[in-house]
């Protein structure tokens, strides 16, 4: 997400180590190269002042000249002062003691509220929460039928509203029967508007003030430019913000704005939306996005994501096969839909420290569309195909390419590169082929 | 009553644009602010009303030492001047890009719109078909955002108000077979315009890009030189990502022609002046507010005192 801000530190520093020694001419080149980065990735033009400000008074100092490489040590007081900035600590939710928790969302129309609700939602079903959904969404041509849509597909309680009721009774008969119904969280979809329409302001006050929400939570799009300060601190003079969630972070918006409104407002960033999927929520972690500023990758979010998509007990049972040399096509398909269930390739590969930097990473990038076909592909074979793939001949290929909607030259790829994973997977179950995994040896 | 000293976009355009008409080239509050000297502080504020403007930091940097060069070169020496200098430099560079949509007098003229997830491309259609309605021409829209949840019902509500009709299918239909559908039916009823609703991508998924490719074949294929007009509905608080987006949906998409929305907010818009400036990419329309006749022209020089007026002015 923040690539292209890398990039740019990146070939800063890389002058900056290119040299013995700091002056005070080329701290001042690194520093107009960082306000420009900075301002490039939509940084709010008064967040990076002050920024620039502090890089070099701490950068002029001894700390940098004294120091053996003076372009690390300026990466660590950037980084350092972007971990300050944009919160210190990852924040969590706070639901309070009442049943049901409100939680309220509110921000700009077209900022990803809805579909932002319905992630939420998900999440902390996943924690083990009764948690339902209510849209006060009364203005928006079918606002209401896209969360209910959306609600019902994750397992949540969708409570509807009669036609013609207000946002704040709404909110406030929502609250009622998400209490009879038992529900712990009950997370409030509000209409999008402007900052500066005061009868829709006026509006969230007063679901505020009668619903009293354990939290309110700022939907902030992370294309935003310098507007993201003007906006965002206007919802919170009239409603007192908990804290933002930054949406629409899969793209390459550099998401300036999410430095800015922590430093501006001093309120968390709580979590960022990272694809069109239910289960594209992530925390937000302030020491890992500044790392993937600074080019250092972000591994732990990679862990976290694999711990959660892949299931223990599947990779024993995976591992014990692999050891019987008993890895089937259908282990294979298995295979191909946890890597799936991580996210797209493309955002994993762009977590792996490195990779971000490389510019023609998206031409050799697999499809998504590849891996379905595979998918189609083994679901066509017949059981007896899946576990013994050398029985597929001419005819059954041409069957299988039917059924599957794709070519024989599809189906024979395909075969291809599941023996030669076999033959790599009995290699490794070898002593010798351990010793040269170990020595890097095998070739993929 | 809750306090509020700022004033909307359109507001201000509203008012820069009496202003253009009553002073024309004169700048009031130029003449009034005349005593400054040119310096330092001066050169800061301009660029600063750039950059918070979203005109980028580059892209300033730019304009800022071709004003800094003339001061140099003497052939500036009042301060008064500079501002005009700069709004007149600005504004040649969108003049060149200010060019209305024009429907041919014959002939099913397509509109293809696209743009990333809630810059207001339902809500964009909505207008459109109302003002070409209002025209007199026959219009029809295509609801080929089969992905988003409801997006179909949204779509429908606006086309109600607009009293123009519908073609869909169902949510995860493919898009392409929806357009051909609409398509097929434009051709049959002898429709003057059809307006193809996508659903929001971001420009870097490239599978989505990809179906918007196909859904240009199959336009193509129907209807000569379909699609006519491909727009990029851009939201004006985009940032510098704004360019990007342009460059992306223009090279994968074939966008010819954008709609700046939301306007009627504070934010400025300026990364439009970044994608004129570097891809020359028309700007039909600007988006002002929720209601059907929220759709104007884009004016290069209302916009640009637009975004040089102060807030409350």
């Amino acid at each position: 997400m923040f690539e292209n801000l890398t990039e740019k530190l990146e070939g800063i520093f890389k002058k900056l180590k290119g040299r013995g020694r700091l002056d005070e001419e080329n701290i001042q080149n690194a520093l107009r190269e960082i306000r420009m980065a900075l301002l490039e990735a939509d940084v709010n033009f008064r967040v990076v002042k002050d920024f620039v400000e502090e890089i070099r008074v701490r950068a002029v100092g001894q700390e940098v000249m004294d120091s053996l490489t003076p372009g690390q040590q300026v990466v660590k007081i950037v980084h350092d002062r972007l971990v300050e900035l944009m919160g210190g600590e990852s924040a969590q939710l706070r639901f309070g003691s009442r049943i049901p928790a409100p939680i309220m969302l509110v921000g700009l129309q077209g900022c990803g509220k809805t579909t932002t609700a319905v992630k939420l939602a998900r999440f902390l079903i996943r924690q083990g929460k009764r948690v339902s959904l209510v849209s006060a969404d009364v203005y928006r041509p079918a606002a209401m039928e896209q969360l209910e849509v959306l609600g019902s597909g994750i397992g949540a309680g969708v409570i509807k509203a009669a036609p013609g009721t207000d946002p704040v009774t709404i909110c406030l008969q929502a609250v009622e029967e998400a209490r009879s119904r038992g529900y712990e969280v009950l997370i409030m979809d509000t209409a999008g508007r402007l900052h500066i329409d005061e009868a829709m302001m006026e509006e969230l006050r007063r679901i505020k003030e009668k619903v009293r929400p354990a939290e309110i939570l700022f939907v902030a799009d992370a294309m935003t430019g310098q507007e993201a300060v003007n906006v965002a601190v206007r919802f919170n003079e009239v409603l007192g913000i908990d804290g933002v969630i930054m949406t629409k972070m899969d793209g390459d918006a550099r998401g300036g704005a999410a430095l800015s409104l922590k430093a501006v407002m001093g309120k968390p960033i709580k979590f960022v939306g990272v694809g069109e999927k239910v289960d594209a929520l992530e925390v937000f972690h302030p020491e890992r996005m500044a790392s993937r500023i600074l080019g250092m990758g972000d591994i732990l979010s990679l862990v976290e994501k694999a711990q959660a998509a892949v299931d223990e007990k599947a990779a024993r049972d995976l591992e014990r096969k692999i050891r019987k040399n008993e890895f089937t096509l259908e282990d294979f398909r298995d295979q191909l839909m946890q890597i799936r269930k991580m996210g797209s390739l493309q955002d994993i590969l762009s977590m792996i420290p490195g990779l971000g930097k490389m510019r023609g990473l998206k031409d050799m990038m697999p499809d998504e569309g590849e891996l379905i076909k595979v998918k189609a592909i083994i679901d066509s074979m017949t059981k007896q195909e899946r576990r013994d793939y050398l029985i597929i001949d001419g005819e059954r290929r041409k069957r299988i390419a039917r059924g599957s909607g794709t070519t024989v030259q599809d189906v024979n790829r395909l075969l291809k590169s599941y023996g030669e994973m076999r033959k790599l997977m009995k290699k490794m179950t070898t002593k010798e082929g351990i010793k040269a995994l170990k020595r890097g040896h095998i070739r993929f | 009553m809750i306090g509020l000293g700022k004033t909307g976009f359109f507001d201000r355009l509203k008012k820069g644009l009496e202003k253009t008409r009553k002073v024309l080239f004169t700048d009031i509050d130029d003449l009034i602010l005349g005593e400054k000297k040119i310096d330092q502080a001066l050169f800061d504020e301009l660029e600063e009303a750039l950059i918070r403007a979203d005109v980028g930091p580059v892209f300033t940097m730019e304009l800022m030492d071709r004003i800094r060069d003339q001061v140099k070169r003497k052939e500036l020496d009042r301060a008064d001047l500079l501002r005009k200098v700069l709004k007149d430099t600005m504004t040649a560079i969108l003049k060149g890009c200010e060019a209305p949509l024009v429907i041919p007098p014959a002939g099913t003229f397509t509109i293809m719109v696209v743009g990333v997830n809630g810059t207001g491309k339902t809500t964009t259609i909505g207008k459109l078909a109302h003002q070409f309605r209002n025209e007199g021409l026959t219009v029809l829209v295509a609801a080929a955002d089969t992905f988003r949840a409801a997006a179909i019902e949204q779509l429908e509500v606006w086309a109600r108000r607009a009293a123009v009709p519908v073609i869909r299918q169902k949510i995860n239909a493919d898009p392409a077979a929806v357009v051909f559908d609409a398509l097929q039916s434009a051709k049959a009823g002898a429709t003057r315009v059809v307006l193809v609703d996508t659903a929001g991508r971001l420009h870097t998924k490239v599978n989505l890009m990809e179906e918007l490719k196909k859904m240009r074949r199959v336009m193509a294929r129907e209807i000569e030189g379909a699609p006519h007009e491909v727009l990029l509905v851009m939201d004006a608080t985009t940032g510098q990502n704004g360019i990007a987006q342009a460059k992306m949906f223009k090279e994968e998409a074939g966008v010819t022609g954008i709609c700046l929305t939301k306007l009627d907010g504070t934010a400025k818009g300026g990364v439009i002046l970044r994608i004129a400036g570097e891809l020359r990419i028309p700007i039909r329309y600007i988006g002002v507010g929720e209601s059907l006749e929220d759709l104007r022209p884009f004016r290069a020089e209302e916009f640009v005192e637009a975004l040089f007026a102060r807030d409350g002015e």
